[in-house]
């Protein structure tokens, strides 16, 4: 059973290998969206030397890091599960010997594999080159943002996950994934991290799993959080990843018993 | 005046499409407002902890990105082909629109309409009201006529540039991102251009005129000259009847090599 899965991880792999030119595209569009971040920053940096606890370098490297991280945890599993559910070819899916979600879980796996490698990897070198992105000298810090950012990738998913299945009510959620996307640019730290925002915003995030997607990770890389903190933070996404598996637990349950395809 | 039944044809159509689906239709509204506002949120997060950006205070550049929504949201509405490479000639829907008696692009525009997207220009005239009594600007009535040419002219940019990028599927069938690219850099246009370096200065001038879709008709309205830009507002319409001339040379000659796919 278990190669079965890796077998999902390896065909999702090839596939995203065979259209690698995409993403080529890819990171120059990255790169375009980081030096715009950059220019702005500087700007809004002005004189000044720190704001809400990052410096310029550290806001650079921020961003960056950012940036290439969504390279790697972003896919498409919401709009993938909300058409298979939306063209009845999830009924086939119920009927296989194998869990669903395990499957788009190895799928997306698959898929954030390849981004970390063609992707990610070759995109932070290069805008290492063109912007002036401090890495961090510690091994110890590499290691962690390692892990940190497979819990990126996972809560991420699961996200992607609960909001897709939301087919199964809805019938049409176009809407509601583009909505998501949106908001987990933006509460997860992205567009601008999650000390900048006002005082009650900020209060709000903590409570919401999404600062565990990219402000996390990043402020670690960064060097931003260190010590003893960088634990605590860890521990935040840890939790997050197993709370989240009980609403997709729930919501699948419910899902099935409801399962209608529309025009067949 | 064909033309124009033409187009209510086609909105009547769409209405009754989405009336379907009404409530994803109002999800989809907000959502849209929502991508467009996230920059107006970085603006306004950005904004409490510096008191300006290369020398533009903040009702100044939140004038602008009002400025800049009403041309995009237009621009939204009525050119929507992002997937046309996909579906009309990889897929070859282009055959049936070629046989029909109207100007090709058009009917491929009005196949796309996306009405929503206004929204985001009538969020962008109310922020530039706003931001017009709060920067304490006078007004008259030439001003009104400034921005309906404005807008013309950099919605003309807008659609000269993506349609000469669209026309690109007609010589070359691979996939070749350079679509969600130029949107990228068209992000560009939305701020102040005098904090970005020479290079990039001159390219969203000259060579990409994102510029004028955003800051440099933007600052004509505003009292303080930055740097030169609002001389260069008069250019706006100028400058999109230009590039929407490019556009459509290319599009055109694109057509007459459109050879159709196999089945």
């Amino acid at each position: 059973m278990t190669s079965a899965y890796l077998d999902l991880i390896r065909i999702r792999f090839l596939m995203m290998l065979a259209y690698r030119v995409n993403y080529y595209s890819g990171i120059v569009i990255y790169t375009i969206n980081i030096g715009a971040y950059y220019f702005l920053w500087e700007a809004i940096y002005g004189e000044q030397k720190l704001l809400a606890g990052f410096t310029l370098a550290q806001m650079t490297t921020y961003v960056a890091v950012s940036w290439m991280a969504r390279a790697f945890y972003f896919n498409n599993l919401d709009r993938e599960i909300a058409n298979e559910i939306r063209d009845g070819s999830v009924a086939i899916q119920f009927i296989r010997p194998y869990n669903y979600l395990f499957v788009k879980l190895m799928q997306g796996f698959g898929e954030g594999l390849f981004r970390l490698l063609l992707f990610m990897g070759p995109g932070l070198a290069i805008v290492c080159l063109i912007f002036p992105v401090k890495l961090p000298t510690d091994p110890g810090v590499w290691g962690i943002y390692v892990v940190m950012l497979l819990f990126s990738f996972l809560i991420n998913t699961q996200i992607n996950m609960l909001v897709g299945l939301f087919a199964f009510f809805v019938e049409n959620n176009e809407g509601m994934l583009r909505m998501k996307r949106v908001v987990v640019d933006l509460f997860s730290g992205v567009i601008v991290p999650i000390s900048f925002f006002p005082g009650w915003l900020a209060v709000t995030m903590k409570w919401l799993p999404f600062q565990a997607i990219t402000y996390l990770p990043s402020s670690v890389f960064t060097g931003r959080t260190s010590g003893d903190e960088v634990w605590q933070v860890f521990g935040i996404q840890l939790i997050w990843f197993f709370v989240l598996i009980i609403p997709i637990a729930w919501v699948w349950r419910q899902a099935r018993t409801r399962l209608f395809v529309q025009g067949g | 005046m064909f033309y124009w039944s033409l187009a209510m044809e086609y909105i009547k159509n769409y209405a009754k499409t989405k009336l379907t689906y009404r409530a994803d239709f109002w999800v989809e509204l907000l959502s849209d407002l929502l991508f467009q506002g996230i920059n107006l949120i970085f603006i306004l997060i950005v904004f409490q902890h510096t008191p300006s950006l290369g020398g533009w205070s903040e009702a100044e550049v939140i004038f602008v990105y009002g400025y800049f929504m009403v041309p995009a949201g237009l621009f939204g509405a009525f050119f929507n082909i992002w997937n046309f490479s996909e579906r009309y000639i990889v897929k070859g829907e282009m055959d049936r629109v070629l046989t029909r008696p109207a100007y090709n692009l058009y009917q491929v525009l009005l196949e796309n309409l996306d009405p929503p997207s206004l929204f985001g220009s009538l969020v962008g005239l109310i922020i530039m009201v706003i931001s017009w009594g709060d920067l304490g600007l006078a007004f008259n009535l030439m001003d009104v006529l400034m921005m309906a040419v404005f807008t013309v002219g950099s919605v003309l940019i807008y659609a000269g540039l993506f349609t000469s990028l669209t026309a690109i599927s007609f010589y070359s069938d691979a996939p070749t991102g350079i679509l969600p690219l130029m949107y990228n850099i068209s992000n560009y246009g939305r701020y102040p251009v005098n904090i970005y370096n020479k290079i990039i200065r001159f390219l969203l001038t000259w060579l990409l005129p994102f510029a004028f879709v955003g800051v440099i008709p933007a600052s004509y309205f505003l009292d303080k000259d930055h740097e030169g830009l609002s001389s260069l507002a008069l250019l706006t319409p100028v400058v999109g009847a230009v590039v929407l001339a490019i556009g459509l040379t290319i599009w055109n000659h694109g057509v007459k090599r459109y050879r159709g796919a196999g089945s």
